[in-house]
């Protein structure tokens, strides 16, 4: 054992007081300290890889944005900076609990930010509710929403359902149909998980209801790396439409299996990870005409700054689904302080009626959801733009056929 | 529509295979279950990859350094990490249970490193991605080569092992390492070489799956358990088993998803897997101990 001589001793000592006191001067020279913003989100696990496309990109721009600006302007014009707490939930809803547990009563932190997934907040809500603290859940698609916003009132679900979804999709098929574009015939695989499961179920019966023959309607196991099989037979179906509630890896795999065996149907739909920024570089410089879920208003110059802002600060374009959405949620959180303060009840309430200016426009709940949403998106010239719903203002006209690969 | 099934499935299975070939040598020759064995080929993918995005080098001849880099890597770690664990366990059992546990928390320790040196997004490059026509049947060409490179080492190993005295030795070692150094083989020489052949293979099928499929650096973990299902399969440390086990597994599910439902592909594995377990523990190929 190396032994601690006095005069060390005494060296660290000082050090010590002496950086007490400046951090003590410090904090007092700064108007009520920090305001203490906790959450716990997935940075290993399966989840980390959405969790770091969506959701902690978009809380690290934020923070850093916000602090950047002299910090959270609270209702007396005073402003006060950010100091995080983050936890790993290594993508288990035991650890993300436990994390959320903590946050609330050691950390004590002033506010909580939702982790990434519809699991993974549906398992915090109770306990967000039951110590008070707002719960924005963006990256949550449930169609039970309006259950949970009945539940927990302080939980707000800002992604819409499964059912959205299906139903924009059947309305761009329906109105191609009508016009000739395509015939009546639809391939749809999906995906044997919470997500492909929760679309499926809202899109046949849509499809029935539009008309729709579901020629091909397979489901496949989550981890499906071939796709060759599945494809060739979507292709012997006689549909113009190909339709995958897919997870990324499926959506990629299935853009390229579709390519290599130059399949060309004038409807090409694929549903997370088609509007991943790097989605053009899978389907090799091809995007132009695939459809997936989710779209921005590429031509709004706030998406546009967010867009340049992300990149700059992340190094990679936002995805054009829930990122922006998530970046609005925060924006939403900070003029929600900025009018009535920290206090949880106030801020739900707020954030609740209130209108606010964000980057996706300008937002304001119904029944703590946001219902004001694009469903679907087409990749036109070198960005994904939302195609619907098509009375929304900022939609694109969606390009049917597709271009072949 | 048959022959569409066969060459997708073979095609498939080759793939997979290939994946398998790896871990059945560690396994074998080295006894040392290696649980961090998809971080192994993902170290490789996310390298193959950065090298063509970054310098343009194309991944067919990234291919070969990677290979060999991943032989000094495995030569490396036995060295460092699984070498003592050896020496401790002496000629007990419990080198089984030590390297599975080691290798466990080597997986989360290559997982952190590659979410932080690559982050967490979805990766996925297009490469010689179009369709070649064979018998009629359009494969995509990133996979025929997969399928190629499968047939080219698994064939190269089966020969080497079967027919040079090298082989020779290296199975002996993987049958009985207790009585292998009592006619004059340096044990850890052979393991150490075992597993860091292992290593390249390893390397190998995560530079071919770069080429053709989306990974994560949080997915080593399907890669590990297919491949473990092929091995135990094929019988451990049995290399023309694990080949025909990953043809079979290939066959299976491109059978399964064309002819009943491709939802019941995971099913069917696991189905097969379970009667192997039950009635030939010994795996498909191995031999009655």
């Amino acid at each position: 054992m190396t032994r601690i001589s006095r005069r060390a001793a005494l060296r660290a000592l000082s050090i010590c007081m002496t950086s007490t006191l400046a951090f003590g001067a410090g904090s007092a020279l700064a108007q009520d300290g920090p305001v203490k913003i906790g959450y716990a989100v997935a940075r290993t696990g399966p989840n980390a890889t959405g969790a770091g496309i969506t959701t902690i990109p978009n809380y690290e721009l934020w923070v850093d944005t916000v602090n950047k600006a002299g910090g959270l302007t609270m209702p007396d014009g005073s402003q006060r900076m950010i100091e995080v707490v983050e936890y790993d939930n290594r993508s288990a809803n035991e650890d993300l609990v436990r994390s959320i547990e903590r946050l609330a009563t050691q950390d004590k932190v002033d506010l909580i930010l939702p982790p990434w997934g519809t699991g993974g907040n549906l398992a915090i809500a109770p306990l967000m509710a039951r110590f008070g603290y707002p719960q924005l859940a963006v990256t949550a698609v449930t169609d039970k929403a309006p259950d949970f916003a009945a539940r927990w009132d302080r939980s707000f679900w800002m992604l819409g359902g499964g059912h959205d979804y299906a139903g924009g999709l059947v309305d761009v098929l329906t109105k191609a149909r009508d016009a000739g574009t395509i015939n009546n015939k639809v391939a749809v695989v999906s995906v044997a998980d919470g997500f492909g499961i929760d679309l499926i179920t809202g899109a046949r019966p849509a499809f029935a209801e539009a008309g729709f023959e579901l020629v091909y309607d397979k489901t496949y196991p989550l981890g499906t790396s071939d796709f060759a099989a599945i494809m060739s037979e979507a292709q012997g179906s006689g549909a113009d439409s190909f339709v995958a509630f897919s997870y990324p890896p499926g959506s990629f795999g299935m853009t390229k299996t579709a390519q290599s065996m130059n399949y060309n149907p004038a409807v090409f739909y694929i549903s997370v990870g088609g509007a991943f920024p790097i989605y053009p570089g899978v389907a090799d410089g091809k995007a132009e005409g695939v459809m997936a879920i989710g779209g921005v208003d590429a031509e709004s110059p706030a998406i546009q700054e967010y867009f340049t802002r992300h990149t700059a600060f992340v190094g990679s374009p936002p995805d054009s689904w829930a990122s922006a959405i998530t970046y609005a949620s925060l924006e939403m959180l900070a003029q929600a302080i900025e009018r009535v303060g920290l206090d949880h009840a106030a801020l739900a309430e707020e954030l609740s009626g209130g209108t606010f200016e964000t980057v996706v426009g300008e937002v304001k709940l119904e029944d703590n959801q946001l219902r004001d949403l694009w469903w679907i998106g087409q990749w036109q010239g070198d960005a994904f733009r939302a195609i619907g719903p098509a009375d929304k203002t900022g939609a694109a006209t969606p390009i049917i056929p597709k271009p072949e690969w | 529509m048959l022959s569409t099934t066969l060459i997708l499935g073979l095609v498939l299975g080759g793939t997979y295979a290939l994946l398998a070939l790896g871990l059945t040598l560690q396994y074998g020759i080295a006894r040392i279950m290696n649980l961090a064995y998809g971080e192994f080929t993902l170290i490789a993918a996310f390298l193959v990859v950065a090298s063509f995005q970054h310098l343009g080098v194309p991944p067919l001849v990234a291919l070969p350094f990677v290979t060999i880099a991943g032989y000094g890597f495995g030569w490396l770690l036995y060295q460092v990490m699984m070498r003592p664990l050896v020496a401790r366990s002496g000629s007990s059992g419990r080198l089984e249970v030590d390297s599975i546990l080691a290798t466990f928390g080597l997986l989360f320790l290559i997982q952190g490193v590659l979410l932080v040196g690559f982050g967490a997004n979805f990766t996925s490059i297009s490469y010689l991605d179009r369709g070649i026509d064979v018998l009629g049947v359009s494969v995509a060409l990133n996979r025929l080569i997969a399928f190629a490179i499968c047939v080219l080492a698994g064939g190269a190993l089966v020969v080497a092992l079967q027919k040079t005295r090298w082989g020779l030795i290296m199975r002996a070692v993987a049958l009985t390492p207790g009585s292998a150094p009592l006619v004059g083989i340096d044990v850890n020489r052979v393991a150490r070489q075992g597993f860091a052949i292992g290593s390249a293979l390893a390397a190998t099928a995560g530079a071919s799956i770069s080429m053709y499929q989306t990974f994560s650096a949080t997915g080593g973990v399907v890669f590990t358990m297919k491949a473990l299902v092929i091995v135990i399969m094929g019988g451990v440390g049995n290399v023309p088993g694990a080949l025909a086990a990953g043809l079979a597994l290939g066959l299976l599910e491109t059978f399964v998803a064309t002819a009943i439902d491709p939802g019941l592909t995971l099913a069917a594995t696991f189905a097969i897997f379970l009667l192997v377990l039950l009635w030939r523990p010994q795996g498909l190929f191995g031999a009655r101990t």
